[in-house]
């Protein structure tokens, strides 16, 4: 009875979740009293409707993919790191500790070493919840909660401390010079003599491209990545099979957090050049709903992360337009994703399951 | 600091306290039962919500301009309790929506969790600013909108008695009553769980799901109990957030990671109800000394930052969840889905 065919598992049924997912979202309009139709065409003009909203999309996509890899590669060993948004708000630490010191070079120089530096301070933060976990069973979902309200507050004294631009009044560094500007894409674009809007789509869209390819090769044609996947799937059969849990554990949620904290490259070596308090903004927790609706593939992690970028910039435009649909209604969506795309996904499975069941008993 | 700052201290630890108390109990209830809930925290904070926008509709004059369309009810004492009860019910919703999930659809216990966090903290704010257009904040409760503290019998003629009368007049009395709720709710979840027939169940519901089968009670119907007692207990402890406490009000975010806080407290306590009370005090004083004293000067030597004050409860969360005190047993069946044999 469990069988059912690959298409339907794969696209059938994510498909009538999100569009339970989506219908229950419409009714919070409705109830709002907005037309929910108006309301999806505004979003869907204002996220692609001009190359300045795709720049936008595709910026905000770049954070989603980060976040979204970040949480898929823990679900692959059944761990779950909600700490995202803390090891990235880190690792833009990291990314200001390089940008900082080295801005008079070239970015050349300072973009590798930020990749470097920024992922590295995500692990960090990612590596105390994994270790509790590991050795002494601390519920890592709990802990990664407390070390995102424990980051935050050491970024907020950073900002206020050693980090804070001098005579200035605002929590933030000083700006990057421009050693430590990354190149945005109209500046890519220019080399090849091409002119395009002004948005802050970044260089980094092409790390977080690489980082899906790289994802795929780890968790599909490494050795790490069998025992990782055997590890979430039957845990004592993988221990029994000499698979050392503390081990895979400590990789696992390291890696997620280096994939998080890079998630800073964007924002604050991209965007801002320059460490402000926010520049996380939520993406650490869409990269939960972004992973559940891609699967915890790559594949799906980049779509997932582009609908995310759509429903931000497009929210964003929404929130212009129509004041009382505000950036919450994105919260909220990114919430009902969640529960349909992952706690209730039976709701759907279970029907189809039959439906398929009784017409293979039909053949 | 005197004796007076000392108990002034520890009248701020119980008020502190006592959310964090109920949402223990409610997770001690859904967590003995077998369901994992990580969404204490989205339940607390849709109570918060529920019980604030009614208290303030139901106490506002029936002809108020301030809250547009909406007039209000007019009502006088009742409508703080009416507030609760909406409280109540949007907590025990949202229990629903995760016992639906959890048990009925055998879907993930902490995903269910984590998604009622993130809705409670988009619908709360999104209906708020609807209604209210206040950023996402209620109108100030006031008068009969709110609890006001109760102060004991006797209060006023054993302050003049020194230690113990001082101590019984600053710390004991003068709570609003949702603490001492808070308090009459450990004895009593102590001999629901370990003196009746029904607890009895539930603990089992939670450890060996298949010997209440097969003596053919139904475990569905247990859980769900458990889910929904889970969700009153919540309601309460976020209704005490809106309607108990200084903040008179809603506001974004009020829980502040408190739904977590309990379930570190209860993890700490080994889902047992007296020792969830000692935890809950700790971690209510834990807050207490950080709002009392938001830098500490160490000899002065250095000054320890605000910021690290403030994460200190926080941090002493992950230490205990760290296994101070050995290793912490979850009741055995928690977060396995139950399937029936056929």
């Amino acid at each position: 009875m469990k069988s059912i065919p690959r298409w339907a598992d794969l696209a059938l049924i994510p498909f009538l979740n999100l569009f339970l997912a989506f219908f229950v979202a419409g009714l919070v309009v409705v109830f709002i009293g907005e037309d929910p139709f108006r309301a999806m065409k505004i979003m869907l003009t204002g996220a692609l409707g001009s190359d300045y909203g795709i720049g936008y999309t595709l910026f905000y996509t770049t954070n989603f993919i980060f976040t979204g890899l970040a949480v898929a590669v823990a679900f692959h060993g059944s761990l779950f790191n909600i700490g995202g948004e803390g090891q990235a708000a880190l690792g833009g630490v990291g990314v200001a500790v390089v940008a900082l010191t080295l801005d008079g070079t070239h970015w050349l120089i300072t973009f590798p070493l930020a990749i470097l530096s920024a992922a590295i301070f995500g692990a960090l933060w990612a590596l105390v919840p994994a270790y509790l976990q590991a050795k002494r069973g601390s519920h890592i979902v709990i802990t990664t909660i407390m070390f995102n309200y424990i980051g935050a507050k050491l970024l907020g004294f950073l900002m206020n401390g050693p980090l804070k631009k001098e005579g200035s009044m605002a929590p933030e560094s000083r700006r990057f010079e421009d050693g430590a500007q990354l190149p945005f894409m109209q500046d890519i674009a220019g080399w090849f003599g091409m002119e395009m809007t002004r948005t802050p789509l970044n260089i980094s869209f092409f790390v977080a491209l690489i980082c899906c390819v790289l994802v795929w090769l780890l968790i599909w044609k490494s050795k790490f990545g069998y025992e990782l996947r055997a590890f979430g799937f039957q845990q004592p059969a993988a221990i029994y099979a000499g698979i050392n849990p503390v081990k895979i554990t400590v990789i696992t949620m390291v890696v997620s957090g280096a994939l998080a904290g890079m998630m800073a490259l964007n924002t604050v070596m991209g965007e801002q050049q320059k460490l402000v308090l926010d520049h996380v903004q939520g993406a650490g927790f869409v990269g939960i709903a972004v992973a559940l609706m891609g699967r915890s593939h790559p594949v799906g992690v980049l779509l997932a992360a582009i609908l995310f970028g759509v429903l931000y910039q497009g929210g964003t435009e929404l929130a212009f337009e129509i004041p009382a649909i505000s950036r919450d209604m994105i919260v909220t969506i990114q919430a009902l994703v969640i529960l349909f795309m992952g706690a209730l996904e039976n709701l759907v499975r279970f029907p189809v399951e039959g439906m398929f069941a009784r017409l293979s008993r039909g053949n | 600091m005197d004796y007076l700052d000392i108990l002034r201290l520890l009248d701020s630890t119980l008020r502190l306290a006592t959310p964090l108390l109920l949402a223990c109990l409610a997770g001690l209830f859904s967590e003995r039962a077998g369901i994992f809930d990580i969404g204490l925290e989205g339940k607390m904070l849709a109570a918060a919500f529920a019980s604030a926008a009614v208290a303030v509709w139901a106490s506002a004059p029936v002809d108020n301009p301030q809250l547009g369309q909406l007039s209000g009810l007019g009502w006088g004492w009742q409508a703080a309790w009416l507030g609760v009860f909406a409280g109540i019910v949007a907590s025990v919703f949202l229990s629903i929506i995760h016992g639906l999930a959890s048990i009925t659809l055998r879907g993930n216990q902490l995903i269910s969790g984590v998604a009622i966090n993130f809705l409670a903290a988009g619908l709360t704010v999104l209906i708020s600013q609807n209604i209210f257009k206040r950023g996402g904040q209620t109108p100030p409760l006031t008068g009969d909108a709110r609890f006001s503290e109760i102060t004991l019998p006797f209060a006023e003629t054993l302050s003049s008695v020194p230690i113990i009368g001082l101590m019984y007049s600053e710390v004991i009395s003068g709570h609003v009553i949702f603490v001492y709720v808070g308090l009459l709710c450990v004895p009593l979840t102590w001999w629901v769980l370990f003196r009746t027939r029904f607890g009895l169940r539930l603990r089992a519901v939670g450890e060996n799901p298949g010997a209440v089968d097969t003596a053919g009670i139904s475990v569905t119907r247990l859980r769900y109990a458990a889910v929904i007692i889970c969700g009153v207990l919540c309601g309460l402890a976020g209704a005490y957030l809106s309607m108990g406490t200084a903040a008179a009000g809603f506001g974004r975010d009020m829980t502040a990671l408190r739904g977590f806080i309990a379930l570190a407290a209860l993890i700490f306590a080994r889902w047992r109800p007296w020792a969830a009370m000692w935890a809950c005090l700790l971690f209510g004083f834990l807050q207490a000394v950080s709002t009392y004293y938001p830098k500490v000067d160490v000899f002065g030597l250095f000054v320890i930052p605000s910021d690290f004050m403030e994460a200190l409860p926080y941090i002493l969360t992950v230490v205990i969840l760290a296994g101070v005190g050995g290793k912490a047993i979850p009741p055995r069946a928690g977060g396995v889905p139950y399937v029936k044999e056929r």
